[in-house]
């Protein structure tokens, strides 16, 4: 019997102990979470829990962002990185050290973005705790879920300044210009900078004393490998240059270099114009005068009929739109863009009474709203653009012109936060109100890492 | 005194009727709809934002899952999207097989429409005679696709797989056969007077309302508006064949149910047109790039799918993936007339007019 309750107690003390060290670990976290953005005395000063809870989430969101910026942002990098590296190996003697020069140089730079990545992280969490006190500031304990939202909102905002933010220092701190550009006036920014110039540098250093290494102990197993790699590559290419070559046919007289890059840039433009044009266009010359569309006249009528009724302003562009059946597209000012639909629906000789399709898009620099209309009368269609501010996408709802807008700017509320003013029942219609973030934003990262 | 009070009812999001996940709250003046909201999203799985990630090729499996009733027109109109952005010309007999594909699916789709509609009346032995017919359907696209259901068979620039030996003639015979038993259906339930009851001049609205809420396919075409994109702005070679236009003037529940019937009968002319037309030789593939990279830009492309216009937006940075993809679901805005429509009807026409708009909830929730 007592053998069983000493088994009870150990176990249950065993429990207990996993749970403080649970808890403490958690607080760890927490703590460190919040030293890192210096938030924990804002969250003390508070002392509201519900508060503490939306403040949580809202700091999750923020990190999410951040952390989704600082993705993109390696990217960039490594995709610069790449480029980079790209012409220099046409015109290098393709040998075997250059190859390994040039990884460690790519080695430098994505150490480079990690480093910045991390000062990223630490910036938008900064970000958001700055906001975070003058949210507390209100006080006002009613309206809690009002409250919640906007602190959300409002270190959304930080993440997308700080991952601007970041975005500019991977630029910089990938080209190695950080020191020229010191002479900026935000101290934050400079710190960083020079953080991440530094890092770069010295990873960069100790990449190339490794390398210097590798090099003079040549009997290493692994290095003999990469080397092997490294001469095959240097083989493959000079046979593909070679292949090239060939196919020009007749320049074996001239340089070998200059014959190389003149075949690799004749390959480039006929694969460009293939892909521009399709099948049989390769043969076809680029400089070839275009065909005015058949839809041109439309446009034409469109444009001035608008002009002369709603004035010469409203319009910001007008054109055919080649790759979508000809289509004429008008991009509408955006204080103008209710009017030129209800003028397009209303108007006699443009009688669009149909609305095919409205959806909007992020394009990263601004929103837009697409909507593709069609006269039954004229047999004719129209796509109507408007070009929205990313930070305040607003526009007029075109559900009172055309009931079919209704549930179409409802879904482009949803996924992409796009609010439509005198929409009759705005909602969140696939997602539900409680989902935070808009997930066809390019920038969105999923707050609930369960779904 | 007799106490009343309205009664908010729930229908769905699991219910025989809606054919889906699709829910209803109903406020109800006795026996009478007086309010009527939809509430959909059950089915959502980000389709637009996971092709963001993917290259052309791959997300057509996912377009499979749109409308999965008629897989083979959401495949068409991504490929089409592309192919009109890239300028690429279709092989003949890949333009052909596509045709064929899609219109046997155009039939597959009305016959499961025609037999869920009938079985939500409570008859159920003529879903028995849709199901025979349509299996023969799948058989015929299994064989071509490998598949029933989701088949993935378009590619950019043609279809995956030829048709197998002995396929084209096993189309030609299902054509009579298909016309033999589509007789039999008009006797045995258009003429029907509870049939009839149920559905004259229930769910009716004008030509005006069909414009006004962007109805499409048979819902449009049911209120005397003769449309269709095959005809009206043709691609592929849908202007090689002889087929009409269907319309009924009616606007109601019948209206529609005529519509979709005399439709299988056009799909069957075009069948039967394309076999005839089919050439023996040919490659099923145009010489496309290994990795598709539309040019930079955007475009819209619509086409007429069996539940209205599918269309595809485009948004191209020159990548091998789409920048933004975006479907324009014919199911998703022919349900949003559903409460106009239900406003002041007896509760138990909802069966009758939702029935009778032909969605599919994943194509409504994308």
């Amino acid at each position: 019997m007592s053998g069983d309750k000493d088994l009870e107690r150990l176990k249950k003390e065993a429990v207990a102990k996993a749970k403080a060290e649970a808890a403490a670990k958690r607080k760890a976290k927490e703590l460190a979470a919040q030293g890192a953005s210096e938030e924990a005395p804002a969250d003390k000063s508070s002392g509201d829990t519900a508060d503490d809870l939306a403040k949580k989430k809202a700091e999750a969101v923020a990190k999410a962002k951040a952390a989704a910026a600082a993705k993109r942002k390696a990217k960039e990098l490594a995709a610069q990185g790449a480029n980079e590296e790209a012409p220099a190996d046409e015109s290098s003697g393709d040998t075997a050290d250059d190859l390994a020069k040039k990884k460690a140089e790519a080695v430098a730079k994505a150490k480079a973005a990690a480093a910045a990545k991390r000062k990223a992280k630490e910036l938008a969490e900064q970000g958001a705790s700055e906001e975070a006190p003058a949210d507390e500031s209100s006080g006002d304990t009613v309206d809690d879920l009002a409250k919640k939202k906007a602190a959300a909102v409002a270190k959304a905002k930080a993440a997308a300044a700080a991952k601007r933010k970041a975005k500019e220092l991977a630029e910089q701190g990938a080209s190695e210009e950080a020191p020229a550009d010191e002479s900026s006036g935000d101290t934050v920014d400079e710190l960083a900078k020079k953080k991440a110039a530094a890092v770069a540098k010295a990873k960069a250093a100790a990449a190339a004393k490794r390398k210097a290494m590798g090099q003079a102990e040549g009997g290493d197993e692994g290095d003999d490998l990469a080397k092997k790699k490294a001469a095959a590559v240097a083989k493959a290419k000079a046979a593909a240059a070679a292949k090239k070559k060939a196919a020009e046919g007749g320049s074996g007289s001239g340089d070998d270099a200059k014959a190389k890059a003149i075949a690799a840039a004749k390959a480039k433009a006929a694969a460009a114009a293939r892909a521009k044009a399709g099948k049989g266009a390769a043969t076809e010359e680029p400089t070839e005068p275009k065909q005015p569309s058949p839809n041109q006249k439309y446009l034409d009528k469109y444009v001035e009929i608008i002009k002369k009724h709603l004035g010469e302003e409203v319009l910001e562009d007008s054109y055919i739109n080649n790759l979508s059946k000809d289509v004429p597209t008008l991009v509408a000012k955006r204080e103008a863009y209710y009017k030129i639909a209800e003028f397009l629906k209303f108007n006699e000789s443009l009688g669009f009474d149909y609305l095919s399709e409205i959806h909007g898009s992020d394009f990263e620099t601004h929103m837009e709203v697409y909507a593709h209309l069609y006269s039954y009368k004229n047999k004719q269609s129209v796509a109507l653009k408007v070009k929205l501010d990313r930070e305040q996408p607003e526009i007029e709802s075109v559900a009172r012109l055309w009931a079919g807008a209704d549930w179409p700017e409802c879904e482009a509320y949803d996924l992409l936060g796009i609010r439509f003013t005198g929409h009759p029942n705005l909602r969140r219609i696939m997602l539900g109100e409680e989902w935070i973030g808009y997930p066809l934003r390019k920038d969105y990262e999923p707050y609930d890492v369960e779904v | 005194m007799i106490r009343t009070e309205e009664v908010l009812l729930n229908v769905g999001p699991q219910h025989p009727s809606t054919h889906g996940v699709f829910r209803l709250v109903l406020t109800l003046d006795g026996e009478v709809i007086t309010n009527a909201e939809p509430v959909i999203g059950y089915l959502h799985r980000g389709t637009e934002k996971i092709a963001e990630n993917l290259q052309f090729t791959q997300i057509i499996p996912y377009t499979d899952r749109m409308d999965y009733v008629s897989a083979m027109t959401n495949n068409y109109v991504l490929v089409h999207a592309v192919e009109t952005m890239m300028g690429i010309e279709i092989p003949e007999r890949a333009e052909y097989l596509r045709v064929l594909a899609m219109e046997l699916n155009r039939v597959a789709s009305h016959l499961l429409w025609w037999g869920t509609y009938i079985l939500d009346f409570g008859a159920t032995s003529p879903l028995l005679y849709a199901f025979r017919e349509r299996e023969m359907i799948l058989n015929l696209l299994n064989e071509l696709s490998g598949a029933r259901l989701t088949f993935n068979y378009m590619r950019v620039g043609g279809v995956k797989w030829d048709a197998p030996e002995g396929w084209l003639e096993k189309v030609r015979d299902f054509v009579p056969y298909m016309r033999k038993m589509l007789d039999g259906y008009h006797q045995l339930v258009s003429g029907n007077e509870i049939f009839l009851s149920r559905t004259k001049n229930v769910g009716t609205y004008t030509k005006e309302d069909a414009l006004n809420y962007s109805l499409s396919g048979v819902n449009l075409r049911s209120t005397g508006v003769k449309w269709d994109l095959r005809k009206d702005e043709p691609y592929s070679i849908y202007d090689r064949f002889d087929f009409d236009v269907v319309t009924r003037d009616g606007g109601d529940a019948f209206a529609r149910y005529e519509c979709r019937l005399a439709e299988i009968e056009e799909s069957l002319k075009i069948i039967e047109q394309a076999v005839e037309q089919f050439p023996e030789e040919g490659p099923i593939m145009a010489k496309v790039p290994k990795i598709i990279k539309p040019p930079k830009g955007e475009a819209f492309v619509r086409i007429e799918g069996s539940r209205g216009e599918i269309g595809c937006y485009i948004a191209s940075d020159g990548k091998k993936e789409p920048y933004r993809l975006k479907f324009r679901r014919p199911s998703f805005y022919n349900l949003q007339i559903l409460p106009k429509l239900l406003k002041g009807q007896n509760i138990s026409n909802l069966i009758s007019i939702l029935g009778a708009i032909d969605i599919v909830l994943g194509e409504v929730d994308g």
